[in-house]
């Protein structure tokens, strides 16, 4: 049997796996949930400014503090949607010597990681349901795209995201196989994150040179994109040339990822990393 | 005391000896926080941006100020109060908690002290810096009186932190894995960078009393600006003492529950 053949049969497997694992650790989910909830800091603060003084985007348009309710709401969602965790993993198991016990398995390592990752998605969109009522709640669902092929493209942006989200998870993990420790590193990507992706204000709103900056960064491709897309923020002509852009950072991680990885792993020595 | 003093030395010499040994790891750490500083500080950029008044009662350089302490504060959580007794964690885990207790000291002192990162104090200087910018830009010097009070109430704010983690830490004793809620902690905190006047109705009420960071960067900000209010000090004395007696009082009833290994 082939390799992907191989791959493909034990996916179902592996997920299940997965599945089990997210409940297993619900309580310790709940908490990492719960350190997600700076969009929710942010929607108090945005909502105060915005009722404050007008908040206006480049292009001329308001945000009052309905759009900032309806932004942040949705930007909860994106977030416990489009994570990985992967790049600890692979530092932990790198350190601990447990990436032998993965490296033995006849899959793909990189398949493993992210059929882990994917398999938290139920309890994790279980944790975005009550932020779903309150979309409903407070009218914000009203803002959001009503066409079904708007909603389709999100779907690809959300997993173009995820991809972009893991892939540098990997690359990032796979730096522990050359140094130390690549925690350092994460951080100051994170660090990047929060200002760069929109997840602490819309980049619509931000001072021109922060968005061309923010432009020319995986990271709006990685969180941005999705989230602007769920807001209703582009039509089908603003949000196709964006898909393409966020599925060639999908591609150039991607192969950034499996590079590192490969060429990581021959230096592995399954002790002491 | 005499004796807690030298012990104090003799633990930051510690602290000091194993940062010299991983000397470029010291350097790197010190680069990095000033690299955090700088993101600390743009979201207030984006607040700000256009010259929009944005959050009533403070200017950009008086919410500024805000943003200083935020980082000054952090420092001392990630540089001193956070390193040492994450590992109590671990102790209770392990039942290596034994060896800190059968030490002739008081154990709550020794494991506060057994770590220190103190690259951490790039986050001072920083802090420093921002709070001569700010009053440059102002154009006046702060009071000396103001000086004195926002140290104070600095060493308020470390109080107040310093006994919520002992809080948090407690918890370990009766449920041993609490590790990620140092993430949940500081991700909560990280609301303290904005002046409290931002937050409304619930969150107003959780981050002044039960999550004091109003406490812990704004009223700082505000004796340092030289228009805190009496009262407003007089109760932020007090909140400090009273989580600093609960908090000792709660240590000593949770050790009573450490079993060694395996508790």
């Amino acid at each position: 049997m082939s390799a992907v053949g191989r791959t493909l049969r034990a996916l179902p497997t592996m997920m299940k796996i997965g599945v089990s694992e997210a409940i297993a650790y619900r309580a310790e989910m709940l908490v990492w949930v719960l350190s997600t909830t700076m969009p929710f800091i942010n929607m108090a603060l945005w909502s105060a400014v915005s009722a404050y003084t007008p908040v206006t985007t480049a292009q001329g348009r308001t945000y009052g503090s309905a759009d900032f309710v309806t932004y942040f709401l949705c930007a909860f969602i994106v977030r416990q949607i489009v994570s990985s965790w992967a790049s600890w993993e692979i530092n932990w198991e790198v350190r601990s010597g447990a990436l032998s016990m993965r490296l033995l398995r006849p899959m793909h390592p990189i398949v493993v990681y992210g059929s882990g990752n994917l398999a938290a998605l139920p309890m994790r969109l279980l944790v975005t349901f009550p932020v779903v009522v309150l979309l409903f709640i407070t009218g914000a669902f009203a803002k959001l795209p009503n066409t079904a092929s708007l909603w389709a493209l999100w779907l690809l942006s959300m997993f173009g995201g995820w991809l972009v989200t893991f892939f540098i998870n990997i690359a990032i993990g796979s730096l522990s196989l050359f140094m130390d420790s690549s925690i350092k590193v994460m951080d100051v990507w994170l660090a990047g994150f929060f200002v760069f992706s929109g997840y602490s204000f819309p980049l619509a709103i931000a001072p021109s040179w922060l968005s061309t900056v923010a432009h020319y960064m995986p990271y709006r491709y990685q969180f941005g994109l999705p989230l602007e897309m769920m807001t209703g923020a582009h039509d089908l002509a603003s949000a196709l040339p964006l898909l393409a852009t966020q599925w060639g950072w999908v591609t150039a991680t991607g192969v950034l990822a499996v590079a590192l990885w490969t060429f990581g792993v021959r230096r592995f020595q399954a002790f002491g990393g | 005391m005499g004796r807690y003093v030298t012990l104090l030395r003799m633990q930051l010499r510690a602290s000091a000896l194993l940062a010299a040994q991983y000397r470029w790891d010291f350097l790197i750490d010190g680069a990095l926080s000033l690299f955090w500083a700088a993101t600390a500080v743009i979201p207030l950029f984006v607040v700000y941006t256009e010259g929009r008044a944005s959050i009533p009662g403070w200017s950009f350089d008086e919410a500024m100020m805000v943003v200083g302490w935020f980082i000054l504060v952090q420092g001392v959580l990630e540089g001193a109060i956070n390193p040492g007794l994450a590992a109590v964690v671990d102790h209770i885990r392990k039942g290596t908690l034994d060896f800190v207790l059968l030490k002739p000291a008081d154990a709550q002192f020794l494991v506060s002290t057994s770590r220190f990162q103190l690259w951490r104090v790039a986050s001072l200087l920083t802090a420093l810096t921002i709070f001569g910018v700010v009053f440059n830009r102002l154009g006046r010097a702060p009071a000396l009186l103001d000086i004195g009070l926002s140290v104070l109430l600095m060493w308020v704010a470390v109080l107040t932190l310093y006994s919520m983690w002992i809080l948090i830490i407690s918890a370990a004793f009766y449920v041993v894995k609490i590790d990620n809620l140092n993430y949940l902690f500081t991700s909560i905190f990280d609301a303290g960078r904005w002046p409290i006047s931002v937050f409304k109705g619930g969150l107003r009420l959780l981050f002044t009393f039960v999550v004091p960071l109003a406490l812990m960067t704004t009223f700082p900000a505000e004796a340092l600006l030289g228009r805190m209010g009496s009262s407003t000090l007089a109760i932020s004395v007090s909140a400090a003492l009273v989580f600093a007696t609960a908090s000792r009082w709660v240590w000593r009833k949770s050790l009573r529950h450490y079993t060694s290994a395996s508790s």
